[in-house]
């Protein structure tokens, strides 16, 4: 049985010589912003108006939460598949893509503030 | 000594799921910063490299654990509706908070706050672990992933912040409490 073999990030930043694609990567970090700008648009969209509550309750004891909740992980997890499909092998823009899952991750911060959020609807 | 099993579970949920979370993603955030601005490259055994992908992953466990239970256990029992004519609103957590105006921000704040915020950090730290995974030998090469990966860690590590803090100022001016009383030590009442 061989030892283990020693590794480094060196070493495997590359793959037969070649850079490793960003692309895989990028897919994640984009549909994370993805996923947390979905979260906080749906929050404030329950909160502003009861039949959007009312449908987003998929299960009663816990609210529109629910609903909330389950739609921004199954949208993250759809983009992210998509994604990460399309730019398996790719090398991407990653500069533009953090500006953008930032942009995203912010706006989901920002939404789920209550204050913030009852400022946009006039509260 | 007793404990209620709502409040057992709202420990589980706080104290071990969220609380070792928060402990987790910040150190993770520590050796980010460090292999940021470490001169050589980390010489590791694929030992090491495993137990690294095992952290990583009971980091995003615990955390998808706290949401999970925070959402589906313990929130149905806070935002429970006291039947009419009850006035002991000591089971209705939500209601309790509201029914005075000194305690009425916990819920308005507080609650509509973590509720939310909460989700962002289980959503961001499996994407951090998934690079660090899977795609972690780029990040050498690839600074700017490493910077998105720092960005969503930090942003895991405030929301998970925000929803411990205020998860532990909710429990302290509206417990949960209820259900089956556990006894476990001396005389039971």
């Amino acid at each position: 049985m061989n030892p283990p073999q020693p590794q480094s990030e060196e070493r495997t930043a590359t793959q037969g010589g070649e850079p490793l694609a960003n692309g895989p990567a990028g897919a994640a970090i984009l549909s994370a912003g993805v996923g947390c700008s979905v979260l906080g648009i749906l929050a404030v969209a329950g909160d502003a108006s009861k039949a959007v509550a009312k449908l987003l309750t998929f299960y009663l004891p816990t609210g529109p939460l629910s609903g909330v909740s389950s739609l921004a992980i199954l949208l993250w997890l759809v983009t992210w598949f998509i994604l990460a499909r399309r730019w398996r092998t790719k090398t991407v823009a990653i500069a533009k893509i953090n500006a953008t899952a930032f942009l995203l991750l912010a706006l989901g911060i920002l939404l789920t503030f209550p204050p913030f959020a009852d400022f946009l609807q006039g509260k | 000594m007793e404990i209620t099993l709502r409040a057992l579970i709202t420990l589980i949920h706080g104290m071990l799921f969220g609380a070792f979370f928060l402990m987790a993603i910040y150190g993770l955030v520590v050796e980010l910063f460090r292999s940021a601005y470490v001169g050589q490259p980390s010489n590791l055994s694929s030992k090491v490299y495993s137990l690294e992908r095992f952290y990583l992953i009971c980091t995003v466990g615990l955390g998808w654990a706290a949401v999970l239970t925070g959402a589906y256990i313990i929130y149905p029992w806070y935002r429970a509706v006291p039947p009419a004519g009850v006035t002991d609103l000591a089971l209705y957590p939500r209601f309790l908070l509201k029914s005075s105006a000194t305690t009425a921000a916990w819920h308005d704040l507080g609650m509509e706050w973590k509720e939310h915020i909460a989700w962002i950090a289980p959503i961001a730290m499996t994407m951090v672990a998934y690079i660090l995974t899977k795609g972690r030998l780029s990040l050498r090469t690839h600074p700017q992933v490493r910077t998105a990966v720092l960005v969503f860690a930090l942003v895991a590590l405030g929301a998970a912040g925000v929803a411990g803090f205020f998860g532990a100022m909710l429990n302290k001016y509206a417990p949960i409490n209820g259900g089956t009383t556990i006894h476990l030590k001396g005389k039971s009442q």
